[in-house]
């Protein structure tokens, strides 16, 4: 569980965060949803302290995140995954060595063990014998996986996903999605997830905050979005009038 | 002026926070080790060619100078000996591998900022600015002060080359020469210089890659300003150097 407390956040002139407070729930993929630009992924660095918050605070369980000293920073980092929005994979390293630094880094695995660990991060996320590929051969759902398993690979209690399918095909979108939700399910993650994109919504929103106008303009489920009668939700949601036929006619509204 | 103290103070927290302790120690060495290698044998061709032809460049200049002049050939070895220690290796070498060395650096830690590498490494736990940075300084340290050595001597043969074969003075001169008023004071300047130029331009260059933001003309610009601020560090502090330990 990680519980946001009134965050703010502003640049220079430019008042991004306008005081926001949610509470995002383990064992759940918790969206947070708003059009480019809206700040989410302002919001998703200031839970993770990759942007400090210009006045707020945020709770890890019953751990104050705010305030923290460098070595209780480190503690709540090691418990925490992130998937970037550009993947953020190490291109000078292989796949392997990528899902492996982290092993590398903070534990004292013998070698055969931190393979068999990469080895089954690998395989969660069907990408086994990719090992010695480098990022800049991959595709980008590809990379985007590799970015998971290197996300899981310490066990992560709290998984953070920027913008999870941007630049992917509906079909590899829903792979991902899917992929990040059956991880949520099984290890009771605390999981959040940038987005803008429909699907994602309609498919893997178990908890939705639309943010608009640096404000939590409207939260709810995916099954509270369609008969939601928020206008800003319902212009950002289904955008076009294709998607709002679609809407009328699943409600049984006239056409 | 405002700028240069908020850039300073900077500078001095990102140096603060990459002498703390290693997460792990094979990690933070493996990395210097790398390092090393790029820094040494990297610049190596540079430095060589640069020092050969400062060094003969100087032994035909002087000899020109000393030409019809009261003062003995085979001063020109004792003047390009000491040169050569004292400013040309560890000042020029430098000059040269901020230009190298630093700018690199600070291409690729910018590109690591730009690309959220380095927020990547953060959200794990990892110390950036001290596994990006300490290991850098830590291996400057180490090889430019050899490769200053170097320098020196590849320097003063350089000065042989341009100058014995072409019958400006004899072998017995130059070596008479090099020979002559030696002091090993020099010797330690210039090992003070080489260690406190690499300081300077690793510092100064992982400074301006860590912090830099936007898209590749601010990369652009951040490897440009590693070279110029390393280059102006390392000129300001020859003549402080120089100041304090000849006086
Ligand atoms: N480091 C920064 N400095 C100044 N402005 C920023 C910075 N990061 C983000 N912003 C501004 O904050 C706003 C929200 O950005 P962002 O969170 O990236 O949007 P998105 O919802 O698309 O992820 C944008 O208007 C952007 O210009
Ligand atoms: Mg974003």
């Amino acid at each position: 569980m990680i519980r946001a407390e009134n965050i703010t956040k502003t640049f220079g002139e430019q008042q991004v965060l306008k005081g926001i407070s949610i509470l995002f729930e383990a064992g759940k993929t918790n969206l947070i949803i708003g059009r480019s630009g809206a700040g989410k992924t302002v919001l998703l660095k200031s839970l993770i302290g990759l942007v400090q918050p210009t006045s707020g605070s945020v709770w890890y369980d019953d751990v104050n995140f705010t305030n923290l000293g460098k070595e209780e920073l480190r503690a709540v980092r090691m418990k925490v995954g992130m998937l970037f929005q550009g993947s953020a994979l190490f291109d000078s390293l292989t796949v392997e060595q990528n899902i492996r630094f982290p092993l590398d880094m903070f534990t004292n695995l013998n070698a055969k063990e931190k393979s068999e660990r990469v080895d089954y991060c690998l395989e969660r996320v069907s990408l086994t014998g990719a090992n010695k590929k480098f990022p800049s051969e991959l595709s980008g759902g590809m990379q985007k996986r590799v970015g998971i398993a290197r996300a899981i690979v310490l066990n992560p209690k709290y998984l953070f996903c920027d913008e999870p399918n941007s630049g992917l095909d509906p079909k590899t979108s829903i792979v991902i999605d899917e992929l990040i939700r059956s991880i949520t399910i099984e290890n009771n993650i605390t999981t959040i997830i940038n987005t803008h994109d429909m699907n994602s919504v309609m498919e893997i929103g178990d908890n939705i905050c639309f943010i608009h106008q640096g404000k939590l303009e409207w939260k709810g489920n995916k099954s509270e979005v369609l008969e939601s009668t928020n206008q800003e939700l319902q212009s950002f949601i289904f955008a076009s009038p294709f998607l709002q036929r679609l809407r009328d006619r699943a409600l049984g509204r006239p056409v | 002026m405002f700028t240069f103290f908020s850039h300073f103070g900077r500078y001095l927290i990102m140096l603060r926070t990459a002498f703390s302790k290693p997460e792990k120690w094979r990690m933070y060495w493996i990395e210097t080790a790398r390092q090393m290698n790029d820094i040494g044998i990297g610049s190596f061709i540079i430095v060589a060619l640069v020092s050969v032809f400062v060094g003969a460049v100087a032994s035909v200049q002087f000899a020109y100078q000393l030409n019809g002049q009261l003062v003995p050939r085979y001063y020109i070895g004792y003047i390009v000996r000491d040169l050569c220690i004292i400013e040309m290796s560890p000042t020029v070498s430098c000059l040269v591998l901020a230009g190298k060395v630093g700018s690199n650096m600070a291409a690729e830690i910018g590109g690591m900022r730009q690309k959220e590498h380095i927020d990547a490494m953060e959200v794990m736990g990892v110390n950036t600015a001290a596994y990006l940075v300490m290991p850098k300084i830590v291996a400057a340290i180490v090889m430019i002060p050899m490769l200053v050595a170097l320098s020196a001597f590849l320097g003063i043969l350089g000065g042989y080359i341009a100058s014995v074969p072409t019958e400006l003075l004899s072998h017995g001169d130059f070596v008479r020469g090099l020979r002559s008023f030696f002091v090993p004071y020099n010797v330690f300047i210039m090992f003070v210089k080489a260690i406190v130029y690499a300081f300077l331009l690793t510092s100064i260059s992982c400074y301006q890659g860590y912090y830099v933001k936007g898209g590749s003309v601010e990369l652009g610009q951040a490897s440009t300003n590693a070279v110029v601020f390393s280059d102006i560090a390392i000129l300001l502090a020859d003549y402080i150097i120089t100041i304090v330990l000849t006086s």
